[in-house]
């Protein structure tokens, strides 16, 4: 079988020349490892077109030569530049967390021996900072891998395809990211929507610039604290422009981010029109007596990618 | 747009005020984490700092065959992870500024008043439009505490930051904070 890559739109005209040209043959584990790198790198150096046009479009909102305005026009330029120059958007390149859409009867463990392979080659190339700490020994391996690390989910679908989700989560973001319990007395937020929306708003005050906002909110209202907060994170995977199919969702989202909007903290927290991008919330059941809302906080460097690969394991399709 | 062009000093960034944006065309010394708390176990810096702006940034750095250094990603780190030892250095080694993200604290903010010395905000994750205004690698010094920690010294030109906190007292932290704070009120 012939090695065959569908390059991502960024990818230097002469990167991809430079794979025509090898015709020598992988075999179907090669074949994945260089699809999932490849993956790494998009991830890694581009940010997705929902996301780069949401950013443009507020970036054009800020008043002319404010600090507001000049902090966008800076992350403009870094987005250009780290495409480019296929280098990453942000030194932290964050917790790699995968998500796999497979077909019945796919072998699992293999796969991911796949995963941990690319990643260690994408930390080599230089796509992903060393950025696994042993949390009992402070010790970094240098090579991303270690308990937990990268983060990999598993599903399975219909159908014969198989997709890989990626996203990278950033530290910073990360903590400035909460889960609350209602109801809170302290925001008089009860156990309904309203209370909700006031614990999220709560959030993102709180947040200040310190996520390195503009920011974007994956939110899971309900499940335990476990999954409450994977559900949040996961709503990130959402398009920026798309809509929530359950319809006071869709009007809380949208609700939420325009009254961000208005809290003045701008990007950076240097104050200005735009705190927040876009606000994506889902709903888990919970147990009578406890009532978790959890929000995950995404910086501006917003790292997700996706991919269905062919039967040979190439990249058939971006999905973002 | 201000210009603040080495060789730095207290008076010339007195002259800053919060809001002012600024850029840096000089000499700065990253030093994050294990350099403040070598610096406030007592150690002397390796390098004199008088006058100086500390740069709270591991950057990621790359050696090429002759030897030569090249910083490939240079964004700032979270700042207040030195809030406990930044007023010291201030004091003690006479830094005139220093560059981080998200802001210091109260502690902090009163150091710069007394001596001179102003925080500067990078914009948090602009690792590719700060590392190309990184000219050259001029130094490197206490390398055993690993690349991303040890003190670089850099020549940078025209290096953007904005003035959030200011050798008078204020702190553009703590006005966004109280001006979100009143909004918040409103809205829920
Ligand atoms: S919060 Fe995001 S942009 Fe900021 S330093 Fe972390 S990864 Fe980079």
């Amino acid at each position: 079988m012939a090695k065959k890559i569908i390059k991502k739109k960024a990818a230097l005209p002469k990167k991809t020349s430079k794979v025509k040209k090898t015709v020598k043959k992988l075999s179907l584990k090669d074949q994945t490892i260089e699809s999932l790198v490849e993956l790494i790198r998009v991830t890694s150096t581009v940010v997705p077109d929902d996301v780069f046009k949401t950013i443009a479009a507020a970036a054009k909102n800020e008043v002319k030569d404010t600090t507001a305005d000049y902090a966008m026009g800076i992350i403009k330029n870094n987005i250009d530049l780290a495409k480019f120059k296929s280098q990453p958007l942000c030194q932290d390149t964050g917790t790699v967390i995968f998500y796999i859409y497979h077909p019945p009867g796919f072998h699992q463990t293999p796969f991911k021996e796949m995963i941990k392979k690319a990643v260690t080659l994408a930390t080599k190339k230089g796509y992903l900072r060393q950025n696994s700490v042993n949390s009992l020994t402070g010790e970094n391996a240098g090579t991303n891998l270690g308990e937990g690390h990268p983060s990999i989910h598993f599903y399975e679908q219909k159908g014969q395809e198989v997709s890989v989700k990626l996203m990278l989560k950033g530290g910073g973001c990360e903590n400035v990211s909460a889960q609350y319990s209602l109801p809170d007395t302290g925001l008089s937020a009860g156990r309904d929507l309203e209370g909700v929306r006031k614990v999220i708003i709560d959030a993102v005050y709180k947040a200040q610039g310190k996520g390195c906002g503009p920011g974007a909110l994956g939110v899971c209202v309900g499940g335990d604290r476990a999954d409450s907060a994977y559900f949040a994170k996961k709503q990130l995977l959402r398009k920026l422009d798309d809509k929530n199919s359950n319809k006071d969702l869709d009007k809380l989202e949208k609700e939420i981010v325009e009254t961000c909007n208005k809290l003045g903290i701008g990007p950076m927290g240097f104050g200005g029109k735009t705190t927040l991008l876009s606000c994506k919330i889902t709903h888990a059941n919970r147990v009578p007596a406890s009532f978790f809302v959890s929000i995950s906080y995404m910086c501006w460097a917003f790292r997700r990618q996706g991919v269905v690969l062919n039967k040979n394991s190439a990249i058939k399709k971006w999905l973002y | 747009m201000k210009k603040l062009n080495y060789p730095f000093s207290p008076e010339a960034v007195r002259e800053l005020k919060v809001g002012d944006m600024v850029l840096i065309t000089g000499k700065l010394f990253t030093g994050r984490d294990a350099v403040h708390k070598y610096l406030h176990d007592g150690n002397k810096p390796p390098v004199n700092l008088k006058n100086q702006i500390i740069y709270h940034c591991g950057p990621v750095t790359l050696k090429d065959k002759k030897g030569k250094w090249t910083v490939t990603a240079a964004g700032p780190t979270t700042s207040i992870r030195e809030e406990p030892y930044q007023w010291e250095v201030i004091k003690d080694y006479g830094i005139v500024g220093v560059i981080g993200k998200g802001g210091m604290g109260q502690k902090t903010l009163d150091a710069c008043k007394e001596y001179g010395c102003v925080y500067f905000h990078a914009v948090g994750g602009a690792a590719q439009v700060l590392a190309e205004k990184i000219k050259s690698v001029d130094g490197l010094y206490l390398e055993e505490f690993g690349l991303p920690e040890a003190i670089w010294e850099l020549s940078v030109e025209d290096f953007p930051v904005v003035v959030t906190m200011d050798a008078h007292g204020n702190s553009l932290h703590k006005d966004v904070e109280a001006s979100s704070k009143e909004i918040l009120k409103t809205v829920l």
